[in-house]
């Protein structure tokens, strides 16, 4: 589904991504851990879009399509989907018409036909129930005065909503409290199926106690150093990520 | 000699020129004196007085200079080579069908969904097809004619309610206001008068878009509102196509009376043709338009969005002279490419207790140039009186400007002033977040921008505030990257 190899890019003069290597298959959850400033967020951002990157070698295929040449907005219509580490505060766009108009905007792209306003206020309650979101946020604007944690419901909404193929989720479970974290696991996980693939980005085993991985990566000065089952974010949990670049290092 | 003599002597001498054939052609030669301001009273047949107040404020215009603005710039304007007469465009002089229009503008009539017949109207051809608005406007009338409401041509009011058009005509903008005010006291073409009587909620949104003989008003409008005590009238003027006229130079002016506890909205959505991309034939629009709160709680109400024009300058304003009255102005006003406006309000507060609230949203794309220019008096007599501003630009793009100068005059030391300003750009995490969504950056910048102007688009009716947002979007096309 989601193929990276030697994938390199800088910002500015700065090297931050160094030679990336990552397979997704179809319907698997891939977990990536890594220290402060390892490049995590950058690996995301490269991934969906976001200009201000020098992708300076490598690739990125998914489903097979260079996913480089893309707009961002041709990423997401292909079934990309990046919940953002920092959500993005959009002072007077109402919540409900920012999700119709997306959700339109990739149906249209994908030769679907456009949900009517009645249709996608239905669709809009069933996915609210799943995240226990309070519907006075819609009525809102995108993220603006949102707590933390409501930010990230959010962000997870949005991906219930829009249905994508691949979610990179970036630290989706930090600022979230216990209960919100349960939330927002349950409803990732009731997103999981054979066709949809995610990359879950945290420092935390405690996620991924309920959202349970196939693999666990170690991403550290942009590269993926170690791979493993979920057994390893045990592992980290228990000891950091100190042995694994100092055994790097050995090697 | 007595003035009235000189001016029956003038009168004469027209004559001996054989003035009056030259009347009943269809164009009088560029150019202005006091020949052709008579010519223009006579060829509308108006009764002496209207003969004399143009005159007298033709006289005035002589003794004027035009006004610099420092913040908009454009060749200087010839005025003797401004035709003043208002005769219908020529067939032969009217482009003969839409491949001689500017392509780009033929896009945007398509975009907004006009038909053919319609567009090529608004392009200026000469159409033989009647619209159906004509039938419509028809109906329309009648109804107004039940309620007592007056909806007709300023033309056509001087003849049938001459007493009304003494009264109000110049009460609220005098032809000693500014320049473009006295060159359209004296050469004026057409416009529109409404009166709503006493007590009298007019039952309907007038439009002169409804207005059989709208389509031709000419450079200087004149618009004339008086509603009478306890009456309530809503009026939307202008149209979201881009129109095309040959006038490059418009000097419009539009007064609103209100009398006691009456109230006035008037809103504008004004597109008209900027000009090419080096902004070449674009329209001027230098415009005076006021509101006088006459009587006690009455209520004037401006709203307007603006995305026309090659330059715009503008300023509707409010005169708050009843106790408890109100004044509104609610804006939202998009430069892009060369266009340049300066454009903002007057709320000059007179009377005990008067409020007024100032939205001004301003939209900057390409190379545009914006200004708004707010001033808020409080006179001596004002107690108690409120103003609350708010001004916020939005730039797109890193080679447009947006420059705020708000004045405040406080002469009593009760008011309360509230001013709040903003700008903002459209910011790269937005337009990112946005397409991560799925959404194109066109799409993006709109919704952005529709959400930016959103308080300014609650005030205006439905139908128009969806064609206004659509016209936004359209006009904003292209204006990132
Ligand atoms: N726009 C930028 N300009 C300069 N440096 C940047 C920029 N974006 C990222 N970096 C740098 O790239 C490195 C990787 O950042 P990134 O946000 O990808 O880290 P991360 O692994 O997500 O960290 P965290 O766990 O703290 O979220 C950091 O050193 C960061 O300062
Ligand atoms: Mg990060």
């Amino acid at each position: 589904m989601l193929s990276v190899k030697g994938l390199r890019a800088n910002v500015g003069d700065k090297e931050i991504l160094r030679g990336l290597d990552l397979e997704v298959g179809p319907g698997e959850v891939h977990a990536i851990m890594g220290p402060n400033g390892s490049g995590k967020s950058t690996f995301a951002h490269v991934l969906s879009g976001r200009e201000g990157y020098e992708v300076t070698s490598g690739s990125a295929t998914f489903e097979g399509k260079d996913l480089l040449v893309l707009e961002p907005e041709e990423r997401a219509q292909l079934g990309l989907f990046l919940a953002f580490q920092y959500p993005v505060e959009l002072s007077g766009v109402n919540n409900t018409y920012f999700l119709k108009a997306a959700l339109n905007s990739i149906r249209k792209a994908r030769g679907e036909e456009e949900l009517d306003a009645v249709s996608f206020l239905r669709l809009i309650k069933d996915k609210l129930k799943i995240l226990h979101l309070d519907d006075s946020l819609l009525k809102r604007a995108v993220n603006a005065g949102f707590s933390g944690g409501e930010k990230k419901r959010n962000e997870i909404f949005q991906m219930a909503l829009l249905e994508p193929k691949l979610a990179i989720l970036d630290e989706t479970d930090s600022g979230l409290d216990i209960d919100a974290l349960r939330v927002v696991a349950d409803g990732v996980n009731a997103l999981r199926s054979p066709e949809r693939s995610m990359i879950v980005v945290t420092h935390y085993q405690r996620l991924l106690d309920y959202i349970q991985p196939d693999y666990v990566h170690v991403l550290a000065k942009g590269q993926i150093i170690r791979s493993g089952g979920k057994e390893l974010a045990l592992e980290l949990e228990e000891k950091g990520y100190g042995w694994i670049e100092a055994e790097g290092r050995a090697a | 000699m007595t003035s009235t003599q000189a001016v029956d002597d003038i009168v004469k001498s027209e004559y001996e020129h054989g003035f009056t054939t030259e009347i009943e052609s269809d164009t009088l030669p560029p150019g202005l004196d006091e020949d052709v301001v008579r010519a223009i009273s006579k060829r509308k047949g108006e009764p002496e007085f209207m003969t004399e107040l143009r005159l007298k404020a033709y006289r005035h215009w002589l003794t004027m200079t035009e006004p610099e603005w420092p913040a908009v710039d454009y060749p200087k304007i010839d005025f003797q080579a401004i035709s003043y007469f208002s005769a219908p465009k020529r067939p032969e002089d009217a482009p003969k069908s839409l491949d001689e229009i500017d392509p780009a503008l033929l896009e945007t009539y398509n975009k907004l969904g006009i038909p053919i017949e319609e567009q090529k109207a608004l392009a200026g051809i000469a159409v033989d097809a009647v619209f159906d608005s004509v039938s419509v406007a028809t109906t329309f009338r009648e109804t107004l004619a039940e309620a007592g409401v007056i909806f007709c041509s300023i033309s056509e009011a001087v003849h049938d309610c001459p007493e009304l058009i003494r009264q109000y005509m110049g009460s609220v903008v005098p032809h000693t206001d500014n320049y473009y005010a006295a060159l359209n006291a004296a050469v004026f073409s057409d416009g529109t008068f409404v009166y709503v009587p006493k007590g009298v909620r007019c039952p309907m949104e007038l439009s002169t878009y409804f207005r059989i003989n709208a389509r031709n008003t000419g450079q200087f409008e004149r618009t004339l509102i008086v509603a009478e005590e306890g009456s309530y009238v809503s009026y939307l003027e202008g149209c979201t196509a881009p129109q095309r006229d040959e006038n490059q130079l418009h000097a419009a002016v539009v007064e609103l009376i209100a009398l006691e506890g009456a109230e006035i909205k008037y809103s504008t959505v004004q597109n008209w043709y900027p000009g090419d991309e080096q902004g070449k034939g674009g329209i001027y629009n230098f415009v005076t338009k006021r509101g006088d709160c006459r009587g006690a709680r009455s209520k004037i109400s401006w709203t307007q969005v603006e995305t026309g024009s090659a330059i715009t300058w503008k300023y509707p304003s409010c005169l708050l002279r009843g106790e408890d009255s109100v004044g509104e102005f609610y804006s939202v006003a998009v430069t892009k490419g060369r266009q340049q406006a300066d454009t903002g309000t007057k709320m000059i507060h007179i009377g005990k207790g008067t409020r007024s609230t100032i939205v001004s949203k301003g939209i900057s794309a390409g190379q545009g140039r914006q200004t708004y220019r707010g001033l808020v008096r409080i006179g001596q007599r004002a107690e108690g009186a409120r103003n609350h501003t708010q001004c916020d630009s939005l730039l797109i793009g890193d080679r447009c400007t947006a420059n705020t100068f708000p004045y405040i005059e406080v002469k009593h030391p009760s008011a309360q002033m509230e001013h709040e300003a903003t700008t903002s750009k459209i910011s790269d995490d937005e337009l990112f977040y946005c397409r991560s969504r799925g959404l194109t950056e066109e799409d993006a910048v709109s919704m952005i921008v529709n959400g930016f102007c959103k308080e300014v688009f609650n005030e205006l009716p439905m139908e128009f505030a969806v064609e206004a947002q659509k016209l936004l979007s359209i006009s904003l096309e292209g204006a990132v990257g």
